[in-house]
């Protein structure tokens, strides 16, 4: 059994809460303590039926200031998989929340009411999808039950939504006609779309191969902490703790330490205290080496055969997350995986609109929510890839140097 | 070319350990807080596979509210001695007397809200600026909105609504003198998760995960033992009966389940079985009002 995470993007306009509902209550993840919780509830909106939508309900802070607290995550399994779901508001409004949901997916949920068709929004929860390069794109056309589970009418957004694709460069969309509220098509089959002949939402999500799209090839091995016992049996021990974000270690590999440049041979790769023979992302692992090299947090092991950037001059694709503005000339820390460097955000190219991307250039300001395209100094080197070709090391945030909050999420170029 | 797959069980613990590494690496003087119970037991496991073959670079930390089952303090002494790791105990008991803090009252009269005072208490004695701790999402919808790296005011207390955004695998731990961070190294774990390690790791556990026998009494369908700790009534029936317990917090606030698995296969099949919530069946506490848990934490509880 294994792991997906995956978001939904919609609005409850669509449907997406009881999309998520549904799929909970559809595979029995919902116990009968937290079903009498929502049917209390319930009993004060339509009659009979529980509204599945409830059960993605929020806080008391949420409920009274009519705000949304960015991103809730849900669990469910099945005897397949483990599904963790990001459940995100899709509004403008919520751009920062949806790009954070949206870094650790593997698969999107894209949710077209029928009888919207392709909207503004649609076109907005695309484009986040393919900035943040998630793999899987899963377009439910919800509320068939309301066209009548009209084939022309899924035919014509399918037809829609591919154009709009094409120009994206999305790769892998699946489409699927649903209603959520029925529960047609998301755990089972109902009858009432036999020109349909593709697979239900669950069973798509416990087949896809999620394997596929890990980078096997490029090794990245960011070092988070030295282990060196200094106990009399260990008394030389030094073993650098890491997690393999892409590719595959093991012993005899020429490695090169970066941003230094050093080149070491790979004494030992460990997992848990025992020697494996390789290890390989996204597994968490040790690897010593045979010189005798000074090694520290924020430093990164990768095999000769593929080198990522280092440098101090960068571009970057950010999502704006602060409520005060950012200016171009402000300086932030940076953070690459375990590196933490100071930073100046020297120019704010441009500006991207989420709903079009179109440019909007001569800009001075950035505001909460915004994507923008920056160019960055850095005051050391930094080791990253470029997003868009190995996603596992090419994330970084900005930091606030004395709020110390995390202002911005940024997709490396 | 090999097979590069790995198990959710496996792809859990990497993201678990990755983060125990980067709490060890962000912070000066981190803890990890420990009560006996499954969730901090396996944070254990977690604590001693992300740092081997070193030792686990930070202490062990029970709040202990002096309501705790005997079987778990037994259990704690035990396997922090195992570990090698400092175990540094705090007592509820002394908070109350040194603050003048007042008792709660009342038929089951918990502690457990008072242990945010004994903690922040403790998080100054020893300047600790994280405290790793055994939450999880899935437990209740105040947790499921929380970061792995939770920021904590001077005063301990989670703002929701200041959240920092948290992406991939980045995690954020920076703050000021004063603050503090409670890290959740198995936010992503569901309680079968837990359950599936402990089996895979051969993880020992304390007694009273098990089904035993026991005198309770029945307070609005939940079994509570008995103990010096909660008040006896005239119409309260006291019944021996089978059982175990699915959570392990104080005696006064968690409730027992009837069973008789004496495995952890048992358990497993049993909590596949159940319709019943974890927290819906087994703790006292949430049932006080629907946002108890939202705002035992915005008052630095866990």
């Amino acid at each position: 059994m294994d792991l997906l995470r995956f978001i939904t993007a919609g609005s409850v306009d669509d449907g997406k809460s009881t999309l998520i509902g549904r799929l909970l209550y559809d595979t029995d993840s919902i116990k009968v303590d937290q079903l009498e919780t929502i049917q209390k509830q319930s009993k004060n909106k339509s009659e009979g039926e529980i509204d599945l939508a409830l059960f993605t309900d929020g806080l008391r802070a949420e409920r009274e200031q009519g705000i949304t607290i960015d991103v809730a995550y849900k669990y469910f399994s099945t005897t397949k998989r483990k599904f963790i779901i990001a459940d995100a508001p899709g509004h403008i409004q919520y751009t920062r929340n949806m790009v954070t949901g949206a870094s650790n997916s593997d698969l999107i949920i894209i949710l077209i009411d029928a009888r919207q068709g392709v909207v503004e929004q649609t076109r907005r929860h695309t484009i986040i999808a393919s900035l943040l390069q998630i793999p899987h794109v899963v377009v439910t056309i919800n509320k068939m039950d309301m066209v009548d589970y009209s084939e022309e009418v899924y035919n014509s957004i399918v037809a829609d939504y591919f154009k709009m694709a094409e120009m994206l460069h999305i790769k892998d969309v699946t489409f699927i006609p649903i209603s959520a509220l029925k529960g047609d098509n998301i755990v089972n089959t109902a009858g009432n779309t036999p020109w349909y002949q593709g697979e239900t939402l669950l069973q798509h999500l416990e087949t896809i191969n999620i394997v596929k799209y890990i980078n096997f090839s490029e090794s990245r091995f960011p070092v988070q902490f030295v282990i060196r016992p200094q106990s009399d049996d260990l008394h030389d021990y030094r073993g650098y703790a890491g997690k393999v974000l892409s590719g595959t270690y093991k012993k005899g590999d020429v490695v090169t330490i970066l941003p230094d440049g050093i080149e070491s041979v790979i004494e030992a790769v460990e997992i848990h205290g025992k020697e494996v023979e390789e290890a390989f992302a996204p597994q968490s692992a040790v690897i010593r080496l045979k010189d005798d090299i000074d090694i520290n947090r924020g430093d990164v092991i990768v095999t000769k055969n593929s080198q990522p950037k280092v440098s101090q001059d960068l571009e970057a694709t950010l999502c704006w997350m602060d409520n005060k503005p950012l200016t171009a000339g402000n300086k932030y820390l940076l953070q690459v995986q375990s590196r933490r460097v100071r930073c100046v955000v020297k120019e704010i190219n441009y500006k991207l609109d989420v709903n079009t991307l179109e440019k909007h250039e001569n800009i001075s300001q950035a505001s909460l929510n915004d994507v923008v395209h920056v160019t960055i100094k850095t005051a050391s080197p930094i080791v990253y890839d470029n997003y868009n070709a190995l996603r596992a090391n090419g994330g970084a945030i900005l930091i606030d140097e004395t709020a110390h909050t995390t202002v911005a999420g940024c997709m490396l170029i | 070319m090999p097979q590069y797959k790995l198990d959710y069980l496996d792809l859990l613990e990497a993201e678990s350990i990755h983060i125990m590494r980067e709490v060890a690496g962000q912070f000066d003087r981190p803890a990890l807080l420990f009560s006996g119970g499954k969730d901090s037991i396996t944070l254990v496991q977690l604590a001693l596979k992300a740092f081997k073959p070193g030792k686990i670079p930070f202490p062990l930390v029970h709040i202990d509210t002096g309501h705790n089952f005997p079987e778990a303090l037994e259990y704690r002494d035990r396997v922090a001695a195992q570990t090698g790791a400092k175990l540094i105990v705090r007592k509820v008991e002394d908070t109350i007397r040194a603050r003048g803090l007042k008792e709660p009252i009342g038929k089951f009269a918990s502690r457990n809200a008072l242990q945010s005072y004994t903690l922040l208490d403790t998080i100054e004695e020893f300047g600790f600026d994280a405290c790793i701790g055994g939450a999880r999402r899935d437990e209740e919808k105040a947790r499921a909105k929380e970061r792995i790296f939770s920021v904590r005011d001077e005063f301990g207390q989670w703002d929701p609504k200041k959240q920092r955004p948290e992406l991939w695998n980045l995690y954020n731990g920076m703050i000021a003198k004063g603050e503090n961070v409670r890290v959740f190294p198995i936010s992503n774990w569901v309680e079968l998760d837990v359950w599936n390690y402990i089996k895979r790791e051969g993880i020992e556990l304390p007694s009273i995960y098990f089904t035993h026998e026991r005198e309770v009494i029945v307070h609005q369908e939940h079994l509570v033992a008995l103990s010096p700790f909660i008040r006896l009534d005239e119409d309260d029936v006291i019944l021996k009966k089978n059982v175990r317990y699915r959570t392990v917090g104080d005696m006064t606030c968690t409730a027992a389940v009837e069973s008789t698995a004496s495995s952890i296969d048992d358990i497993i099949a049993e909590i596949n079985k159940t319709n019943i919530s974890e927290r819906g069946e087994t703790r006292i506490d949430d049932q006080v009002s629907e946002a108890a848990m939202e705002d035992r934490k915005k008052n630095g509880y866990f």
